[in-house]
């Protein structure tokens, strides 16, 4: 309650925009994310937009906030989700730190402020926000959704729920899963059988060509994991995915000294399949990953409050060093993406300074 | 599975430390000193005719309740599918984990054998990830008795956890030996599942930390505990 109030409370007294009071270090429930994401598309509307792109089971809307000035061309894109499994709490804290960092620097940082003029950054704090509120009601353990079991799910347990991690089309129901549909790792009926992953497919479909890059959060194990999670299939940027991966995992390690591990899913964790990050991969984003943060065990996925902040510093730090080498690579590197790219950046910038005379 | 030298980053070696860090909690574990895995240095393994494949392993830990790391060399046997099931471990750390918690065990013995009220405590850690200071001490010697669990139950196709206790009543103590209920919630990171299991346990510490009973309950009635994944 205490945020949600704080919130109010600045809300009325405000009128410049960078006094918002949120506690980016304790957990929130889902009614003051949803609070905070309004608060932050009103109070930012120069660069922050709220995008509703679908709907959970349970007919919640799922949203985005898209981060980045209009600069009236289309531009290119980072995807970050968070959330995709209910218990992993720390996973939309660091969504909304992630956030709160952009708005925070995007006007001082040059390298922040060139990053953003030149890409869209869209963030879901939480994707399956029928399991994170099941984690708050009922059980703090819940990981898949909370679609009902299957037909023939003739268990009187909560078998219901599909791993949504496991229901991209992506060498769906190969590895990795099971088919009975009390399992943590029940990849549904069919693929794309779940409306939260069905959302993410639509809205990344279409702009395919403008994704540079496709994090998607999680937790725990203090890892970094380069697709495919099959073990047979590699993806054909192994090598640069790797380099970049390790030299996130270096910066990571230089904030709090936290060590994670790169690597396929199959090489340092577990061979699956259906994952959010195969299928970006696959749908042609060159660069995807799965970050999974802190811990290694100790608390497992109820991390306590007073690690939100640093692993939340350290996760931004590898993210950013991963996000960065892409942008670089698209605007300043050679090759004609970073020719399109640049051709399209002096369109902004001669728009711009049209609309100044 | 890969014999000979091991990635130690891989997860074949990693699951077979996490089984050495278990093996370690039995043996050396105490309210005061619950040990995690610090990292994996090298391993190998090789199948061994008739009995399985044994892992051998440099790998250093830490205690989670201090912040001091140590060396340890240690052989993993996981057992071929016709024989018993638990891994068979040998450890040797180079210092044994010899912080000296000695003064702080035996305070905790008699503080709690002195209770009138016996103790119990819940939800460690509740959904923040709290623990009350109090209740930790619990907390280690519930991870600790899970480890006994953890190591019986594990496989080169698991990696277990401690995600909970669940709860923890304070029995009579019998013949020195305090005494406690557990229920604890354990993770296993290869299925996601999440395994109830209740722990009869004992500490003194002269005595260390025993395990009389377990018994592994079903999420619900008429519930199969559900298959692996493949």
């Amino acid at each position: 309650m205490g945020p949600a109030l704080l919130v109010l409370l600045s809300l009325v007294g405000a009128t410049t925009v960078e006094r918002v009071q949120y506690d980016y270090y304790k957990y929130h429930p889902m009614s003051e994310i949803t609070d905070w994401m309004d608060m932050i598309a009103k109070n930012y509307s120069d660069v922050a937009s709220l995008v509703e792109y679908g709907k959970t089971y349970e007919n919640r809307p799922i949203s985005l906030l898209k981060i980045g000035p209009t600069t009236g061309v289309r531009k290119k894109a980072i995807w970050m989700d968070c959330g995709i499994h209910a218990r992993e709490w720390i996973s939309p804290a660091f969504c909304q730190y992630f956030v709160k960092q952009l708005l925070e620097t995007y006007k001082t940082d040059s390298q922040i402020k060139e990053m953003m003029t030149n890409m869209d950054f869209y963030v879901t704090p939480v994707l399956n926000i029928d399991g994170y509120i099941y984690t708050w009601t009922t059980d703090r353990l819940w990981r898949k959704s909370r679609s009902p079991g299957a037909l023939g799910c003739n268990c009187s347990c909560d078998c219901n729920g599909t791993d949504l991690n496991r229901n991209f089309n992506a060498n769906w129901g190969t590895v990795g899963v099971s088919f009975n549909c009390c399992s943590q790792v029940y990849p549904g009926s069919k693929p794309l059988s779940e409306s939260e992953a069905q959302a993410v497919v639509d809205f990344v479909e279409k702009r395919k060509d403008d994704i540079l890059c496709f994090l998607t959060i999680h937790s725990y194990g203090q890892l970094l994991l380069v697709p495919y999670g099959h073990p047979s299939i590699a993806a054909p940027n192994y090598d640069e995915l790797m380099k970049v991966g390790l030299a996130a995992a270096e910066a990571i390690k230089k904030v709090h000294g936290m060590e994670y591990t790169v690597g396929t899913s199959p090489d340092v964790l577990y061979a699956n399949s259906g994952s959010s990050r195969d299928w970006a991969r696959l749908t042609g984003i060159n660069f995807s990953y799965t970050f999974e943060l802190r811990d290694k065990g100790e608390h497992g996925f109820k991390l306590p409050e007073e690690q939100i902040q640093p692993t939340c510093e350290e996760a931004y730090s590898g993210a950013m060093h991963i996000i960065s080498y892409v942008h670089d690579k698209t605007f300043k590197g050679t090759g004609s993406a970073a020719a399109t790219a640049t051709a399209t950046l002096w369109m902004v910038l001669l728009a711009v300074g049209a609309a100044l005379l | 599975m890969a014999t000979g030298e091991l990635n130690p980053s891989h997860y074949p070696a990693q699951r077979a430390a996490n089984v050495v860090k278990h093996y370690l909690n039995t043996r050396y574990g105490s309210p005061y000193r619950w040990v995690g895995l610090h990292k994996v240095h090298s391993a190998n393994a090789e199948e061994v005719a008739e009995s399985g494949r044994k892992y051998h392993l440099e790998i250093s830990v830490q205690e989670m309740t201090g912040n001091t790391t140590e060396k340890c060399s240690a052989e993993v046997l996981f057992p071929a599918l016709e024989n018993q099931r638990s891994p068979q471990v040998q450890a040797s750390c180079e210092a044994l984990l010899t912080a000296n918690t000695t003064a702080q065990e035996e305070a905790l013995y008699q503080q709690y054998r002195r209770n009138h009220t016996l103790l119990s405590g819940h939800n460690l850690p509740d959904s923040y990830g709290h623990i009350d200071p109090d209740m930790k001490p619990l907390w280690h010697l519930g991870g600790v008795a899970s480890s006994f669990v953890m190591l019986k139950e594990s496989t080169e196709n698991t990696l277990y956890n401690m995600a909970q206790v669940a709860n923890v009543t304070q029995l009579e103590t019998e013949n020195d030996q305090l005494r406690f209920n557990y229920h604890v919630l354990l993770h296993d990171m290869v299925s996601q599942e999440i395994i109830h299991w209740k722990l009869l346990v004992t500490w003194s510490p002269a005595e260390g930390v025993k395990v009389l009973q377990m018994e592994e309950l079903p999420k619900c009635e008429h519930c199969e505990v559900p298959p692996k994944p493949n």
